[in-house]
């Protein structure tokens, strides 16, 4: 896309510095445990040892008489207010805090409230419970056998612990191509439990002002507004009406999507200071973020993939068991309960899909949230491209030729799929292309064929992936019946300058930055001029929040509508000042001029001056907008990505040796922000490729629940990301642009893992489950008769 | 017990739990809240701070451990209004993005490039491994500190 404005602009294109550095390099950034009111008290949660319990007794005795603990805080007394069950946002329900029994290890069972973090810690290791173990159902098949136990006894008809059955596209076609197939391959593919773990854990600060009957909540929340309306509709009972809530979502330390959720604590923490009138503080430790808060995937995932003879593509076979835990408390839009995982056929023409989901209730915490990606397209993504390579090398056809010819082509879009999702834009052979070239693909084929005959192992692995971002049209996507648009509102005060407001929220992606950057393209107002505020629900205008890549599709896109209203009243205003018709008038980013006679312009400064001092007569005074934009369609930013693997056979460490990126995105608002998101986007694909998960013994004892064991990739074992673009606007967004910060996440384990079972292949490997750490690759080894 | 330390050249003393992490000295009593908390077990660096110029994490250490000490946190990066070459470099090479992890990612590079200024990239990668950032893929990171260091070998600071 051509540079519309100057550097001094810094309208869209530009790699600009970001507005919000200067406050985080000095340590200045105002983070929740930042927050410190006059008469604080704290929190600090007590929780459970076993994975499935009756609790029989609750002894507060000897927590009551640590210094400065004010108040042991259960299941009991929330009851009293109705409040020891949450809605989730799958219209399930949570335990607040439990009566009856515990359902994971780490779930909260009391919390104690006191006048210094230590004394509330303090008190809750004196908080004596009395435990009556449960069997214990860690396996969601086991827990969907007869005779398992049923998990929910809360729910009085509920017999088994099915939650639910999903299913999309039609089987009886796609059963038919699998009948007339010449290839089918089919695999079980298990994409194991992991956490976002960014690196603020989640917390909050509740102020309950007796004296204005306001409550305000400074939260590590990724949707603030969404949050103060369910603040609403659960304690609506309680006096708790939403004029009287205020969120505030300050400086976040990284979400990725554990922050979209409503946990326990936030609620203990509300409920303890309505009920003392005084400030009340939680913060969670990093061992209670990992144990206890959303996690991500778990799905267990058996796929089916049918090609003619010469390998064309027919079509795809899913069944998926989704372990959510206790409860289905994943963040989905309301209508899709797997998310968007049936954009599972990919960026391959398959005439004929099917999908099915079942989820299932374990004595796991609850969750089923994103990754840093899109709803559930992770798992969609690894698995279609694990299943191509699969054929591919059934086939005995390179992996890349065979993409190639099964791509949906850059003329068939607007793009249909199988599965219903109509592709607004791509061209993935382009991106693959720009891939193999800047790699040097055939040379490494080479390499790695010489490699071979030494016995080196050496894997190419690829993924070209297709992801499915900016929910969402209103028609299809709601959360809790809120409709996914999102807001932004501009204000263009009379010197020219302006403020603009926005319904998302920042976890780090830079909105201060690239959304001053959207409005000065579209108004030619500097970008140093605009002041972009979100996450105080008092002030913003109302939106869904940032996940799923949707800020720019979405809050993005209402930026620019927003800013050309604006321009649209800029222009009668410039009309009634230079004496001529409306249709008279050129626009470029910055001013109005008369067509043939530029020399007569006026500029947004001096209109914005106008619109307070000198408006037209029947006018309203002032310059402002507001948009509250309903996508027409999803976009699908695409990529393709390789990566080279060198395997030691000796260790069966693997070792990433290069990785490159090509993404299309659209057009681009500020490439430093994009090439940013990608590289860390490529990092939270690493890690969940080689090193993360979080798994459970028998009884539901947690491993992975520290950063001992849960291991989050540094900077020795991440490589260096080598990264690129192809630009492919989408038709529909008002910018040409696409959502970016988690494609890469979304993509980069299935080349990696690609990249292993292509080293492994001629060993009689085909498939290895993620994280693919040393143990798994070195016992592997050793079973093909490979000795080191 | 009465603690007596310095931190980013001011002096002060408080009467302190002797259990009270050093991390909450300085972030609750003394309110310099750049230092920030990530994890409980010394893994993440988010806490890093110089001890007598060493970088520490001050989420495992006593407060009382640092009596008569001189400590250096992110505040105190900026002198007389002039930002540190460091901080220059994460701002021009983009090495931040939620800003969680960087104080502690700028101490840990302030005290390795007083004793490497010459760093290789692999130096700058193992160097910063004890401190972990969820967003940037650290990249840019290596950068940034590669930018400083070309910055105070040119008499930056």
């Amino acid at each position: 896309m051509a540079l519309r404005t100057s550097p001094e602009v810094g309208g869209m294109g530009h790699s600009i510095k970001r507005k919000e550095d200067p406050r985080f390099i000095r340590g200045k950034g105002t983070y929740v445990d930042d927050v410190q009111l006059p008469g604080m008290l704290y929190l600090d949660i007590v929780r459970s040892p076993h994975a499935h319990a009756k609790i029989v007794k609750i002894d507060a005795a000897k927590a009551m008489a640590v210094p400065g603990v004010l108040a042991v805080i259960t299941g009991q007394d929330l009851a009293k207010y109705n409040l020891h069950w949450m809605p989730t946002l799958m219209s399930d329900t949570q335990m607040v805090l439990p009566v009856e029994k515990v359902m994971y290890q780490a779930q909260e069972v009391a919390a104690v409230l006191a006048t210094s973090r230590y004394a509330a810690a303090d008190g809750a290791a004196a908080v004596e419970v009395q435990y009556d173990p449960l069997p214990v159902v860690v396996d969601p098949k086991k827990a969907l056998e007869p005779g398992a136990p049923v998990l929910r006894t809360d729910k009085k008809d509920k017999k088994d612990n099915h939650i639910w059955h999903w299913e999309w596209g039609d089987k009886g076609a796609t059963d038919r191509a699998f009948g007339e197939a010449a290839v089918t391959v089919k695999e079980d593919i298990y994409l194991p439990r992991i956490h976002v773990a960014s690196i603020e854990t989640c917390g909050c600060v509740a102020h309950f002002d007796r004296v204005n009957d306001k409550l305000t909540v400074w939260m590590t929340t990724q949707a603030p507004h969404a949050i103060r309306t369910v603040f609403a509709l659960v304690a609506g009972h309680v006096g708790l009406a939403e004029h009287k809530i205020r969120i505030i979502s300050p400086d976040i330390g990284g979400g990725f999507g554990g922050k979209v959720p409503v946990y326990p604590g936030y609620v203990i923490a509300v409920a303890a200071s309505v009920l003392t009138g005084k400030p009340v503080k939680w913060i969670e430790d990093r061992m209670e973020n990992l144990q206890a808060d959303s996690f991500a995937r778990d799905y267990h995932i058996t796929a089916e993939l049918a090609a003619k003879k010469d390998g064309t593509l027919t079509a795809l076979r899913i069944k998926t068991l989704a372990d959510h835990g206790y409860t289905d408390a994943a963040a989905n839009p309301s209508k899709f309960p797997a998310g968007l995982f049936h954009v599972c056929t990919g960026s391959y023409d398959l005439k004929a899909a099917h999908v099915e989901v079942d989820g299932a209730y374990t004595n796991k915490p609850p969750g089923g949230i994103a990754y840093r990606c899109s709803f559930r397209v992770t798992e969609a993504v690894h698995t279609i491209e694990r299943m191509v390579d699969l054929m591919a090398h059934q086939l005995n056809i390179d992996p890349a030729d065979f993409r190639m010819k099964n791509f949906v082509k850059p003329e068939q879009f607007p793009y249909k799929s199988a599965l219903g999702w109509e592709y607004d834009s791509g061209n993935y052979g382009g991106a693959l292309k720009k891939a193999m070239d800047t790699i040097g693909y055939a040379d490494l084929r080479r390499e790695q064929a010489e490699k071979r005959k030494r016995g080196q192992l050496m894997g190419i692995g690829i993924s070209s992936f297709t992801e499915i971002v900016g929910a969402g049209p209103s028609k299809h996507f709601d959360i809790l019946g809120l409709k996914m648009f999102d807001s932004c509102e501009i204000r263009v005060h009379p010197t020219g300058k302006a403020i603009a407001r926005f319904g998302t929220k920042s976890q780090g992606q830079g909105h201060e930055t690239t959304y001053a950057q959207i409005l000065a393209e579209e108004l030619g107002i500097p970008a140093q001029d605009i002041q972009v505020e979100e996450g105080d629900t008092d002030t913003a205008p109302y939106g869904l929040g940032t996940y799923a890549s949707r800020s720019t599709p979405v809050a993005g896109a209402a930026a620019a509508v927003a800013a050309r209203k604006v321009r649209d009243k800029a222009r009668k205003i410039a009309a009634y000042l230079l004496e001529v018709a409306e249709d008279d008038l050129v626009w470029e980013p910055g001013k109005f001029s008369v067509k043939g006679a530029p020399s007569k312009s006026k500029t947004i400064q001096d209109i914005a001056f106008a619109a307070y001092t000198n408006h037209p007569q029947g006018m309203e005074a002032g310059l402002e907008a507001v948009s509250y934009y309903d996508p027409p369609n999803l976009t699908y930013p695409f990529g393709s990505y390789i990566c080279v693997v060198d395997i030691d056979s000796g260790t069966g460490e693997v070792k990433v040796r290069r990785f490159v990126a090509i993404d299309d995105c659209g057009n681009i608002i500020n490439p430093m922000i994009v090439q940013g998101q990608v590289h860390g986007g490529l990092t939270m694909g690493l890690a969940p490729a080689l090193y993360e998960e979080i798994s459970y013994d028998e009884i539901g004892n947690v491993r992975g629940g520290s950063f001992i064991d849960y291991l989050v990739p540094t900077a020795v074992e991440t490589p260096k990301w080598e990264t690129g673009h192809t630009v492919t606007p989408s038709p529909h967004h008002p910018l040409g642009a696409k959502g970016v910060g988690e494609s890469a996440t979304v993509g980069a384990p299935a080349a990696i893992a690609n990249a292993v079972v292509d080293a492994l292949w001629y060993l009689g490997v085909r498939h290895i489950d993620i994280p693919i750490t040393p143990a798994k690759v070195w016992k592997l080894l050793r079973e093909k008769g490979v000795t080191e | 017990m009465l603690v007596k330390l310095s931190v980013n050249g001011e002096k002060h003393e408080a009467n302190v739990e002797p259990r009270l992490l050093l991390v909450h000295m300085i972030r609750e009593v003394l309110r310099l809240t750049g230092t920030h908390i990530g994890c409980d077990t010394t893994h993440c660096g988010a806490c890093t701070i110089l001890v007598d110029g060493q970088p520490a994490k001050s989420c495992t250490m006593f407060a009382v451990q640092a009596q008569g000490k001189q400590l250096m946190t992110v505040e105190g990066l900026e002198q007389n209004g002039k930002l540190h070459p460091l901080q220059e470099g994460f701002m021009a090479e983009h090495g931040l993005q939620c800003g969680y992890c960087t104080p502690g990612m700028l101490m840990t590079s302030y005290a390795f490039l007083k004793k490497h200024p010459k760093p290789s990239e692999d130096d700058i990668r193992w160097a910063i491994s004890g401190n972990l950032c969820r967003c940037t893929g650290y990249v840019n990171i290596v950068k940034a500190v590669q930018h400083a260091a070309a910055a105070i070998s040119q008499g930056g600071a």
